[in-house]
């Protein structure tokens, strides 16, 4: 906690409130309605991701130019930008399989859980044990990797 | 945008709800997002919470790697769940309303002293099994719906722009795959 300005989690909470009240006001936190919208009977589900895209792409865009660097942390303004490799489309097929099936993903999950569906535990559980696994597996490739003869 | 944009029926077969909840609720959660960044020049994912709260409990570098973000992305998540909550306190309980706002008629309501609650009518297997792969997908892949999906386009970073268009695909051809299959709820 040494050195962060006092306003910084305050701040983030108040982010994360804005951020999950729209997406119960959405109901993009009901996987009903992710589930109506992957099956084409209500579209309307584009306008939550395109709607906050829009948002994020004007402030991403405008704010580097207006100021060089954020008040609370002294970091630079920059973009999100990942490297691309194959993970991205094996992690994003595995991702999409998981969310067709049930309907919830990661944020959508914390905000069900606000609403009252405590049901969604059975989702957060899940997820926790999914990071969890690809963090064991990935770990001990890395390390057979890198030390090719039976290691452990 | 409205109804008269569109003859009365295409609009209703594609908007059965209207768009005004929708679009509403998503310049909400790009707002929360942009408020985050202007204040701190981060642009948060969901998902990363999952690996940086395992930081705890699992001495992996994988998970220790982002022990530096764990405690703020705990309050990040904490945000999140009480403002789905205050939307349960007003919107959903009906003690506020708005023309841009429908109610849904999905899953079960249940009063709990004076809030509305809303319970999935999902399976449960469907939510564990679902997360699971949610949960391996969203790490391996570098990013979830709000990651890649709201911070990486409005980024228009191409690593996250294919990121959304492959898991958008997969997930409409898996969930037509489970409407076919009859399996309901």
């Amino acid at each position: 906690m040494n050195g962060r300005h006092p306003l910084f989690m305050p701040l983030i909470f108040v982010g994360g409130l804005i951020f999950g009240f729209g997406l119960g006001f959405s109901h993009m936190a009901r996987p009903e309605v992710v589930l109506n919208f992957l099956q084409f009977e209500d579209f309307g589900l584009l306008f939550v991701m395109g709607g906050a895209a829009v948002v994020t792409g004007l402030a991403f865009a405008l704010v580097p130019r207006l100021r060089d660097r954020a008040p609370l942390t002294g970091d630079t303004y920059g973009r999100r930008l990942k490297s691309f490799d194959r993970n991205v489309l094996i992690g994003g097929s595995i991702f999409g399989v998981g969310w067709g099936l049930s309907g919830i993903c990661p944020g959508a999950a914390y905000a069900s859980l606000g609403v009252g569906n405590v049901t969604i535990l059975w989702a957060i559980a899940g997820m926790f044990a999914g990071a969890y696994l690809q963090g064991i597996w990935r770990s001990r490739r890395a390390r057979q990797e890198t030390t090719p003869a039976g290691a452990d | 945008m409205g109804p008269e944009l569109f003859t009365p029926t295409l609009y209703e077969t594609l908007f059965p709800a209207g768009i005004s909840r929708y679009a509403v609720g998503g310049l909400l959660v790009g707002l929360g997002a942009v408020v985050i960044y202007l204040g701190t020049g981060i642009a948060a994912g969901a998902s990363t919470f999952l690996e940086s709260t395992l930081s705890y409990v699992s001495e992996l570098e994988r998970f220790q790697q982002y022990r530096a973000s764990r405690d703020w992305r705990i309050v990040f998540t904490l945000g999140i769940v009480a403002g789905a909550f205050v939307y349960a306190l007003t919107f959903q309980s009906g003690l506020v309303s708005s023309g841009l706002y429908q109610p849904g008629t999905t899953g079960q309501l249940r009063e709990v002293g004076g809030v509305t609650l809303w319970l999935t009518d999902v399976q449960p297997w469907r939510l564990l099994l679902g997360g699971l792969l949610v949960g391996i997908g969203t790490r391996i892949g570098k990013g979830c719906t709000s990651g890649h999906g709201v911070c990486g386009v409005g980024s228009a970073s191409k690593t996250s722009i294919i990121g959304v268009i492959t898991f958008l695909l997969v997930a409409i051809v898996t969930a037509q795959i489970v409407m076919a299959l009859q399996v309901t709820p």
